[in-house]
């Protein structure tokens, strides 16, 4: 029998309170979203909290809303909204190519946004969709609010920059004229972790890649976007031989490791092939060829 | 501490650890054995039972985290001595051989139809994907399903509303 070791358990009515919580209770404190990556953790004893604060209650979370030019998803929105989310599917459809890869429906009943970024897997799909997003993470402690970029949120596996005295309220996303994205992911069973996914995001004007990105999960300690893919996106013309190339330069600048879900050889491959796949339909999406 | 809670219509209310599972919870501290525990790790899904009408697995929450919430186990089914339509495809269509999957794909096919009345194969099989049958009898719960939906009646258990 798997069963956690003993804590205390609070339940927080707001986020001041949850931060008010977190502030008085230290390092030895965490948050409990869905729990459906916390728990695992406990019951393994790879994660040992003295409090759990439960954020369930925090309504004041949960939302998915269009601001000028971004959109804003609270925490505590769990991956069944993500995943049925039509505002979301309009502007950034690889929320929802990703979704329907995410572990079950019972499970993204609970599991969070927030919850998923905070684990800082480094096989996360959600993390690997908000890098390919350019995503920012609103983070909020009882001095005030900072905004940390998708880069500077995962500071190794399973590490965050999130602070003993903070709290993850708020995912942005920025909204440009011209997007299309997409996300490829190939498990080993249905709804397991990634052995390799890659995400693609291009914005496009006039038959031109103006800018694009990418998001890989389990090519290295975090999940990626790099650099020089975006370089050769900037100002291309897609073509078939461009795909290729540009999977080839994810693959040549990704460094897996060797595990029980592949080889380093294997991963790089699909980091190539899946680069190519997301950048074509992502392609295909920014000029209305595909739904 | 003390969770309270609602189980199948029955407010429950009870000192616990908050390490203890929902699972154990109900098995153990309730007496409701109907609710299976199978992998502990969330990926077998006999252990879902509906909060607030929404099929969650229950190795994967605390009991802590249910307190204040309405919760719905397999014994909630039944109402009055009447089977739920789900429960009478199972039996109308063979949708259990070892019975160890029951509860839990019983569960999630009840908050299906509660969601949509007449769903696909497509989107029942989608429905049940979290959860694994050992007897491999997929084609026959599908079918149970179907049942159900064909045989609908005004009740709906662990409906939110």
């Amino acid at each position: 029998m798997q069963v956690p070791a003993p804590f205390e358990y609070e339940r927080a009515t707001s986020v001041e309170h949850a931060i008010a919580l977190r502030t008085q209770l230290g390092e030895e404190a965490r948050f409990i979203a869905g729990g459906h990556s916390l728990l695992p953790m406990m019951k393994l004893r790879l994660a040992n909290p003295e409090y759990l604060i439960d954020i369930n209650d925090l309504d004041e979370l949960f939302y998915i809303t269009r601001a000028d030019d971004e959109i804003r998803i609270g925490a505590m929105t769990r991956h069944r909204e993500l995943l049925d989310s039509d505002l979301l599917a309009e502007h950034f459809p690889i929320f929802r190519d990703a979704e329907k890869v995410i572990a079950d429906p019972v499970v993204r009943n609970r599991g969070t946004l927030g919850g998923s970024l905070c684990q800082a897997d480094p096989s996360e799909d959600l993390s690997a969709v908000c890098t390919t997003l350019d995503a920012s993470c609103v983070i909020k402690s009882t001095d005030g609010e900072r905004i940390v970029s998708m880069q500077d949120f995962h500071v190794g596996p399973y590490e965050t920059a999130v602070g003993d005295t903070e709290m993850l309220t708020e995912i942005r996303i920025p909204l440009k004229a011209g997007g299309g994205s997409a996300y490829e992911k190939v498990e080993r069973r249905a709804g397991d972790w990634a052995v390799v996914s890659s995400g693609v995001a291009v914005w496009m004007s006039n038959g031109t890649i103006d800018d694009g990105r990418v998001g890989l999960a389990a090519v290295g300690p975090n999940t990626t976007s790099i650099g020089p893919v975006a370089e050769a996106l900037r100002g291309a013309a897609p073509s078939e031989e461009f795909y290729e190339q540009v999977g080839e330069i994810a693959a040549a600048n990704c460094s897996p490791q060797t595990d029980q879900r592949g080889t380093a050889a294997y991963k790089t491959h699909l980091a190539k092939e899946l680069t190519r796949r997301s950048l074509r339909r992502a392609v295909a999406r920014a000029q209305g060829q595909e739904a | 501490m003390q969770v309270t809670m609602t189980i199948n219509g029955q407010e429950v209310s009870e000192e616990i650890e908050p390490r203890l599972l929902l699972v154990h919870f109900i098995r153990d501290q309730l007496g409701l054995t109907g609710t299976h525990w199978g992998c502990d790790t969330s990926n077998c899904g006999t252990c879902v039972v509906l909060i607030d009408g929404e099929p969650v697995k229950s190795c994967t929450q605390l009991a802590a985290m249910a307190s204040g919430h309405d919760i719905t186990t397999v014994e909630g089914l039944e109402v009055d001595g009447e089977l739920d339509p789900v429960q009478e495809g199972f039996m109308q269509c063979h949708g259990l051989q070892c019975g160890f999957c029951t509860p839990g794909m019983m569960l999630t096919a009840r908050a299906l139809l509660n969601a949509d009345p007449d769903p696909s194969e497509e989107v029942i099989r989608e429905a049940i994907s979290g959860q694994i049958c050992r007897c491999t009898g997929y084609s026959t719960i599908v079918r149970s399903i179907q049942w159900a939906a064909d045989h609908e009646t005004d009740v709906s258990v662990g409906s939110a509303s």
